[in-house]
């Protein structure tokens, strides 16, 4: 078995989130304004946000659970799933866009097997576009994790994720 | 207080000459995230290296974007009693070889370095400030970014920081409002609000806790103004927001920032902690009563956000959802109830400037109903993508022409988009069209919060409009209908146009749509969510007309309008695109012309960018009757 | 008091009231989607927007000042209600034949009376998100696609009932009600009040098992000592639906779990219309008069031979209070203090 998927279904376990949940939390006070950075906390920890550690922050602040789901799920930067060990991110920020951005998207679309927004069934790449990372001269920009990717053409695809991950 | 702060800068200024004068040559890389994305800290790492290994005794200091984005990775030298060479698209090799020849050898090369600053440098070196990127811009929110060590505090004093905050303590609340209101400073954020009247309307109302917020949430998707002046001139951000607490009495301030800029987050903390150490920030600020202390709060990913009220929500860990009107303004009753001052990352950081330099100066830059400068992220089809900085009321076609140098490979120009998912495209005709707050509101677009992306002919208007809604709709918070419908109407209506499903009576569905969205919604994201869409029909109706009549994309960007073709006469046979095509898609074999199935094929353009320039025998078609022709053809 | 004009009419109201408040007062229909009386406005849905002194407000937050010059009907506002309706008929169930509110929905009501025009409605583009309907709670359901997020289901749950089990989750146009997780609703702290089922203003939470009644009979909850009042609605012979009544002042139409679903013992087979009395081992139906009797012997049989205190009472919580008054007074006359009651329990 692949050893992430070893360590989402060891975590779905219960035992070793709930440490990590309690790791990540154990800095905040409980006041009403580090519902969001709680969850950040959370999310640099374990990579998501299990309903657990909602249900804990929601506890930990006297908030009602239903209440900081509806703050959580508002904001693009939270997952509610395992994500891939690696992020693939295309930037679809302005110049990227006029740029032909897009159609690297679809490339590593293609590539992948996998939609934006969604993650490997290996748990190996999840796949996102974000909006501007600011290196609008390079456009159109592909990031993977925190490797910048410049002026990629859509026959350039299979290349980034190969020099990510050489088994691919 | 200004004794105090006297000494400081004496420090400052003795640590900075030491090192200054130090005999030591200096080497300045660009280090904001631009820059470390192009492999700027590998070029830190090898010159390094090298300084190391010949025992050469350098100062090494990375600085944040100097704005040259199109010129990166940049380094520049000083060697004792020489100008600042600056030394573009710098890789590992080459820096190599820059220390090698420049440090070693005394020879400049000329032939990697882009120009020199200041006075005296060789003559086969370009003047950059003379050159025409420098000489068109005025740098006044950006003079430090690339210019000091971001992470240095002593080096900004030295550049005159923190003076402006050492004269006013002591001085009334009053007439420090008084000097923004004489100066005309207006938010830098896009609206445009008078900065001086907002302060004055959060110094009125008389509550125990009031609050600043610096809203560096940038969401512009096309812009990163923010996040160079933040991992750039730190310290100017901070003491705008010190000054500001002091204006209206507020002892607790707030960066928002967004998550997504961990260096320009990075380096603020670090501002602080300086600032706090050498007493201008935290308790008793420089000795006096007023104390000010200042955290960093991540936003967590909504455009909405950028609207105050939201703001307010998401810190108060809500969802980030306006409050619709009737209600208090910000200023009277923001965070947790509070009267709460919000400004624009690049409003705080002119602000030190103002007060130590006096309204008159800050008048004399830009035009008369909008002062000072204009900071835009000049982006998209053009030669010199970059940060630049310029005085409001320059003409447009200037910035396009002079300083970014033109349209990418030599295409012609068609249009120039700023104010991002607010604002809206402008054709050639407005390229003489003065720059400020009024003017672009005027022609359909407006300032923004500085994105500037130009568009040349083979970029489909239609598919731009497009672009935006698609942003705006996502990011709508949803709690209005107007927006959160009528963005998902706009969008599948210009979805079926650019997919060739347009109908009859869409533009003025579009038109009609655009009105009820500006009037009926409850915040700025969605009073100017149509303005993309409603610019593009303004001056670029032909292009609609043609995909909804013709079914025709006339920039043949969109996917289902055009068609891929391989012209017999010129291909080669190369076999090339064949290879390249992901779909198998192409068929064909050595010295027999290729030929596309159009059953199979995605339109992915692999095909098109693979055919060696010289063949270009790959075609784009569009329009009803060439499509029906080539299928006809295949029939 | 302020004065102000709406549509000519000139009224006068007292400070804090809203325009919408104002118009109701001058007899005018304003349309509006979002606002319930019993709670906090929202200002979401957009459709009571009407101009004042030349401004477009919403008539449900818009407070009145002296001197207003209301106008409910312009071209412009006619125009905004109409768009804003169309576009939340765009991504609505079209199914209404078949919907439990067919003919009671505030979104047809609206939709009536800003006039949708089928010309028009043909540049719409249709796309309602297919979200499965929620059937975990045994007495009310959930169809998305009907929901108007006016958040009206969201303000009861944390105003009228307190249990802040529901909120809107995601954003944009995926918004939608939810609780922690996305999780059907048996999931939730949802106590199933059903508060939100009836202020919910299209067809989106709905009856489990829907009948309408044929007619209404007043009558009070026989659930616990509260005493709420209640509208059983009766169809044939059978008890379909109760109702909280507004009229009531205990409790001004609302309604928990038990009262508002828990009636269908009333016409359960296993239900006891009779008094059981144990003959040779076995219960038998009797007669009041027989039961009566039979208790009477056999308490005063206890009372001569063990003394008072050795007899007992429970009473029940579903009595009135004057039923449990009287009672405890039976009881003491026969000299004995041991009286309990089941609500302690």
């Amino acid at each position: 078995m692949n050893s992430t998927i070893e360590k989402v279904i060891l975590l779905n376990g219960g035992k070793e989130l709930q440490e990590q949940t309690s790791k990540a939390l154990s800095a905040f006070e409980g006041k009403r304004s580090e519902v969001i950075p709680m969850l950040q906390a959370v999310q640099n920890e374990i990579g998501y946000l299990p309903e657990e550690a909602i249900r804990e922050i929601a506890d930990l602040i006297g908030m009602p659970e239903s209440k900081v789901y509806g703050t959580a799920t508002f904001y693009s930067q939270f997952y509610f799933s395992p994500r891939g060990e690696r992020t693939v991110k295309v930037c679809l920020g302005t110049a990227c866009h006029v740029r032909g951005g897009m159609l690297v998207m679809e490339a590593l679309e293609r590539e992948m097997g996998i939609k934006s927004g969604e993650t490997t069934e290996d748990f190996k790449f999840s796949l996102e576009r974000v909006n501007c990372v600011g290196s609008c001269a390079l456009a159109p920009v592909v990031m993977v994790d925190d490797d910048v990717f410049g002026r990629v053409e859509s026959k350039e695809a299979k290349e980034v994720l190969k020099q990510s991950d050489p088994e691919v | 207080m200004t004794q105090k702060f006297d000494r400081i800068e004496k420090e400052a200024r003795e640590a900075w000459e030491k090192s200054e004068n130090s005999n030591t040559p200096h080497i300045y890389i660009g280090c904001a995230t631009c820059g470390n994305a192009t492999g700027a800290q590998s070029v830190v790492k090898t010159i390094k290296n090298k300084l190391d290994e010949k025992n050469i005794d350098a100062v090494v200091k990375e600085v944040g974007c100097i704005g040259m984005c199109f010129a990166e990775v940049l380094v520049d030298v000083i060697k004792p009693g020489h100008p600042r060479i600056s030394y573009h698209g710098v890789t590992p090799e080459t820096a190599e070889e820059i220390v090698e020849s420049y440090l070693v050898n005394d020879d400049h090369r000329p032939d990697l370095a882009l120009g020199y600053f200041g006075e005296g440098g060789p003559d086969d070196v370009e003047h950059i400030e003379s050159g025409d990127v420098f000489k068109n811009q005025r740098r006044v929110i950006l003079k430090n970014c690339g210019i000091i060590d971001p992470e240095n505090i002593n080096e900004y004093i030295v550049h005159g920081g923190y003076r402006g905050l050492a004269e006013i303590i002591g001085r009334k609340q009053e007439e420090i409002i008084d000097i923004l209101k004489d100066s005309g400073l207006r938010g830098r954020g896009g609206a445009g609000f008078p900065t001086g009247r907002k302060w004055e309307s959060c110094l009125r109302p008389q509550a125990d806790q009031k609050y600043v917020i610096c809203n560096a949430d940038e969401g512009d998707p096309g812009a990163f103004m923010d996040r160079s002046v933040l991992e750039g001139d730190p310290h100017s951000v901070i003491e705008g927001m010190i000054i500001a607490g002091y204006a209206i009495g507020s002892s607790k301030g707030y960066f928002y920032v967004r998550a997504e800029y961990p260096l320009a987050i990075k380096r603020l903390r670090k501002a602080i902690e300086q600032a706090k150490e050498k007493n201008l920030l935290g308790d008793n600020i420089l000795g006096s009563d007023f104390s000010f202390d200042l955290e960093i709060f991540q936003g967590a990913g909504a455009f909405v956000c950028g609207e105050s009220t939201a703001l307010v929500m998401s810190i108060e860990g809500n969802r980030g959802w306006p409050k619709p009107l009737p209600r208090p303004r910000t200023t009277e009753e923001g965070l947790w109830g509070k009267p709460t001052l919000l400004n624009n990352v690049k409003t705080f950081s002119v602000v030190p400037q103002i007060l130590s330099n006096g309204a008159d100066w800050f008048k004399d830059i830009g035009t008369e109903g909008s002062p000072g400068t204009a900071v835009f992220a000049l982006t998209g089809k053009i030669k010199r993508s970059g940060l630049i900085e310029v005085p409001m009321g320059i003409e447009l076609g200037k910035i396009i022409r002079e300083i970014g140098g033109g349209i990418l490979d030599d295409k012609k120009f068609k249009a120039v988009q700023t104010g991002g998912p607010s604002g809206g495209c402008l054709p050639e005709d407005k390229l003489d069209l003065a720059v400020d707050f009024d003017t672009l509101v005027k022609a359909g677009s407006m300032m923004g919060s500085g994105g500037m992306v130009v568009i040349d002919e083979s970029t489909c208007m239609v598919d731009v409009a497009r672009y935006f809604l698609d942003f705006t709709f996502e990011e709508s918070c949803g709690q209005c209908v107007p927006c959160r419908q009528g963005t998902q109407q706009m969008l599948e209506v210009l979805n079926d146009i650019c997919e060739g499903r347009g109908r009859e009576g869409d533009i003025e569905h579009l038109l009609e749509l655009g009105d009820s969205i500006i009037k009926g919604s409850i915040c700025g994201l969605g009073q100017t969510a149509p303005n993309p869409v409603l610019s593009t029909v303004q001056y670029f109706r032909d292009e609609y007309e043609a995909h909804i009549k013709d079914k025709a994309c006339p920039a043949l960007v969109c996917k289902n309008l055009i068609i891929f073709q391989i012209d017999e006469e010129k291909c080669s046979a190369c076999g090339r695109c064949r290879k390249a095509c992901p779909v198998e898609a192409i068929s064909g074999e050595k010295k027999v012309p290729h030929k596309i199935d159009q059953s199979k094929c995605t339109k992915c353009g692999i095909c098109f960018s693979e055919c060696p320039e010289r063949f270009s025998a790959v075609e784009r078609l569009t329009g009803k009757e060439k499509l029906a022709a080539v299928s006809g053809k295949e029939g | 008091m302020l004065k102000l004009n709406i549509n000519g009419l000139e009224i006068e109201v007292e400070k804090g009231t809203t325009v919408l408040e104002a118009a109701e007062k001058a007899g005018i229909y304003i349309p509006t989607l979002c606002y319930h009386p019993d709670l906090p406005t929202f200002g979401g849905c957009r459709v009571c927007m009407v101009d004042a002194d030349s401004k477009i407000v919403t008539a449900c937050r818009a407070p009145v000042t002296d001197g207003m010059v209301v106008k409910t009907d312009t071209e412009d506002v006619r125009k905004l209600r109409l768009t804003n309706v169309e576009l939340i008929l765009a991504s609505h169930n079209q199914d209404c034949q078949s919907c439990s509110r067919n003919n009671s929905c505030k979104l047809q009501e609206v939709s009536a009376f800003v006039g949708i025009n089928p010309e028009r409605m043909k540049r719409i583009r249709r796309s309602v998100e297919e979200v499965p309907v929620d059937v975990s709670n045994p007495f009310f359901h959930r169809d998305h696609t009907k929901c108007i997020l006016c958040g009206i289901c969201i303000r009861t749950c944390e105003e009228i009932n307190g249990v802040e089990a529901i909120d809107f989750a995601f954003r944009g146009f995926h918004t939608r009600v939810s609780v922690l997780g996305d999780k059907p609703l048996k999931d939730s702290k949802c106590e199933s009040c059903g508060e939100c089922l009836v202020r919910c203003p299209t067809g989106s939470l709905f009856l489990a098992e829907p009948e309408f009644p044929e007619r209404e009979v007043e009558s009070v909850c026989t659930y616990c000592g509260v005493g709420c009042g209640i509208k059983l609605g009766v169809r044939g012979e059978k008890v379909v639906k109760v109702t909280g009544n507004k009229d009531n002042t205990v409790n001004r139409g609302d309604l928990c779990v038990k009262g508002r679903f828990g009636f269908d013992f009333i016409n359960h087979p296993d239900r006891l219309t009779t008094p059981l009395v144990k003959k040779n081992g076995k219960f038998e139906e009797t007669s009041w008069d027989e039961a009566l009797d039979f208790i009477a012997d056999k308490m005063s049989d206890i009372k001569a031979k063990h003394g008072a205190d050795a007899l007992a009472a429970i009473s029940s919580a579903r009595c009135t209070t004057e039923e449990n008054y009287l009672f405890q007074k039976l009881m003491r006359s026969m000299g004995t203090n041991n009286i309990d009651h089941c609500a302690r329990l």
